[in-house]
């Protein structure tokens, strides 16, 4: 408890200090490359013929998606608390790349736990958090995926919690993580609803993102809660319905505790976390973020999943007819765009790109052979 | 009086220190788990932890981990363990005291364990990931069956949280001898006599020191210094490696009673 004390205390006060935000600013601006544009997809607008379909788009950022707005934060915060050693876990790895490249940027020591499933699905990648200087160290237990890699984290932070900070990535965890990610990442929303007033005059009907834990999603959410827009979440959908085949917690999933959160997640009759599958490393996790759970439970936002073959095709799509190819994660955003767009004429709808392809070649190469071929 | 309390009283007024073993229920399996308890009591084991395999348990090192995926690939479940300690209970009046994580105690239902547990012969429940300041309706279901709750202190506490934990504890407190997970170690931390100190002052009830200790040398000093100690990857360790051989029931005793020895003259 001592741990997550003296962190709440210290993020309290940097929220508080002028000097924080403004150095935080400084940097999402002038190096990570904030803000990212809103654009309009007219020919994924025509093509779908009903809604009109805005992309925010977090791809643009430096590193390749929206996680770095949270690493930003939470490294300038580890510096200020006097941590010089970075730990963070990470399961497509764009956390992780984020982690290093701040790291880097901050001068500090990295160490980012992975699941060995995970390294072979994004090889590029651990690459590239080497290449940044963090040590790379593959997990085996369990699933070997995401979940693992927190566990791990979690272990190393409380062995070396005297100067160890843990950079986690996603809207999860004991408090105060969840809270912290979210405003690290509102950044997204309070930039869309200004752009999307300007563009159109008017708020948009609705707002789709990703959700593994959920930091893209609540990121884009949060400016819109006092609004009259519909807030969706898509979750991994996953090869099926069965548990194990999917990471779509609002598909049999209940409530219960997950590496210091309460919230909803996938498990059997007996309290064992199931494991999960996605073909988006991102969203494979059998818990999603608790403010998601909140919101579901208020009725405020709702959530829905896309399959894996959904959101290959949507990032086909979205590739030939608009010439952005989308991160796996973010591509069941786009999916469920398809899925509403025809019959939500004059409708404005909104998603988060949350991530670019770049890293996800691999298994689309592998998942569309006919493209591939000499 | 609990089956716990007695005991500490009981090594007082003897002028003796305890060993707690911990052991993973259903590793290697279920039917297995009763013979291996006995073994350790025979060794000289006061009290046994028995810990309910969990698929993501954050709090344990390798070792424990690796014997909760073969326990729970042997289909140990909460209910499975209750009845073990149902089994355990029917040869021995030792104490058990029952090590789980939150989640399948919160699928189980609190009321119902707490009920299910004392009606097993369980003496008491160790919840490794609640923070006693959220642990209100745990402690009021267990203490309302009979059952003493232990919770942790470690080396990172504040004197505010070591407060609640002696308030919140029945039986003994748990003293985590370093930060970190479950997990043999060489050497024991220096950060346990402070911490020691500390509660001491706080509270008058027994006190058992865990995390690191594996060998008779680390009995030896913690003997003067708390009123028990416990092990438990060790003894799961020394499980992993004698899977199929058929007198680990003989090693693990002689090993308990090995550890025993660190006491000297005071066990």
């Amino acid at each position: 408890m001592a741990p997550v004390e003296e962190l709440e205390a210290a993020y309290l006060a940097a929220r508080e200090d002028p000097g924080f935000q403004s150095e935080l600013a400084g940097l999402l601006r002038t190096y990570a490359g904030r803000p990212t544009p809103l654009y309009f997809a007219r020919h994924l607008s025509e093509q779908l013929g009903g809604a009109r379909i805005w992309l925010k788009r977090e791809d643009l950022l430096h590193t390749g998606a929206h996680k770095i707005n949270n690493c930003l934060g939470q490294g300038l915060l580890a510096r200020r608390m006097g941590k010089r050693r970075i730990i963070a876990e990470t399961g497509a790895g764009q956390h992780g790349v984020a982690t290093a490249t701040v790291c880097a940027l901050l001068g500090l020591d990295c160490v980012v736990y992975m699941g060995e499933e995970d390294m072979r699905r994004q090889r590029l990648n651990v690459f590239r958090m080497r290449l940044l200087g963090a040590k790379v160290i593959g997990v085996s237990t369990g699933s070997c995926t995401l979940k693992d890699a927190i566990s791990e984290a979690m272990r190393d932070w409380v062995t070396n919690v005297a100067d160890t900070y843990y950079l986690l990535g996603s809207a999860l965890g004991s408090h105060p993580y969840p809270m912290m990610v979210r405003d690290f990442h509102k950044v997204i929303g309070e930039e869309a609803r200004r752009q999307i007033l300007e563009a159109e005059g008017r708020l948009p009907d609705t707002i789709l993102a990703c959700v593994g834990g959920g930091s893209n999603a609540i990121g884009i959410f949060h400016a819109f809660l006092g609004d009259p827009v519909e807030l969706v979440g898509v979750e991994a959908g996953g090869r099926g319905n069965h548990l194990g085949e999917h990471a779509a917690r609002y598909r049999g999933g209940a409530p219960g505790v997950l590496q210091g959160a309460y919230s909803f997640v996938l498990q059997d009759a007996h309290g064992q976390i199931a494991l999960t599958h996605s073909v988006s490393a991102g969203l494979d996790y059998a818990m999603i973020g608790p403010e998601h759970a909140y919101l579901h439970d208020q009725r405020r936002a709702e959530y829905t999943a896309a399959s894996d073959g959904e959101a290959l095709d949507a990032a086909r799509l979205l590739s030939r007819v608009e010439g952005i190819i989308p991160a796996l994660e973010s591509a069941h955003a786009v999916a469920e765009a398809v899925k509403r767009a025809p019959a939500a004429q004059d409708r404005i709808l909104l998603v988060n790109i949350s991530g670019r392809g770049d890293k996800d070649i691999d298994i689309y190469r592998e998942n569309l052979k006919e493209l591939d071929e000499p | 009086m609990t089956r716990i309390a007695g005991l500490f009283a009981r090594l007082k007024r003897e002028g003796r220190k305890g060993l707690i073993a911990y052991l993973t229920a259903g590793d290697p399996s279920p039917d297995r788990t009763p013979a291996l308890v006995e073994a350790l009591e025979r060794g000289g084991a006061d009290l046994i932890e028995l810990g309910v395999p969990f698929s993501d348990p954050i709090a344990d090192g390798p070792v424990i981990q690796r014997a909760g995926e073969r326990a729970l690939k042997a289909g140990t479940t909460l209910a499975k363990v209750l009845e073990i300690a149902g089994e355990i209970r029917r040869r021995s009046e030792i104490p058990l005291l029952l090590f789980t994580y939150l989640n399948p105690v919160m699928r189980y239902g609190l009321d119902r364990l707490a009920k299910d547990a004392a009606a097993c012969g369980i003496d008491g429940c160790l919840l490794i990931d609640a923070s006693v300041e959220e642990a209100h309706e745990y402690i009021g279901a267990m203490h309302s069956h009979g059952l003493d709750t232990v919770f942790l202190a470690a080396p990172t506490s504040t004197e505010r949280r070591l407060q609640l934990v002696a308030r919140y504890s029945t039986g003994f407190v748990y003293m985590v001898s370093r930060t970190g997970v479950t997990g043999e170690r060489d050497s024991l931390s220096g950060a346990i006599t402070p911490l020691v100190q500390s509660m001491r002052r706080i509270t008058g009830l027994p006190l058992a020191v865990g995390f690191g200790i594996s060998r008779p040398e680390h009995v030896a000093e913690l003997g003067g210094l708390v009123d028990a100690v416990v092990v438990g990857s060790a003894f799961v360790r020394l499980i992993e490696r004698n899977l199929d051989n058929p007198s680990l029931e003989i090693q693990l005793e002689a090993f308990t009673r090995e550890l025993k020895h660190g006491y000297g003259a005071a066990a």
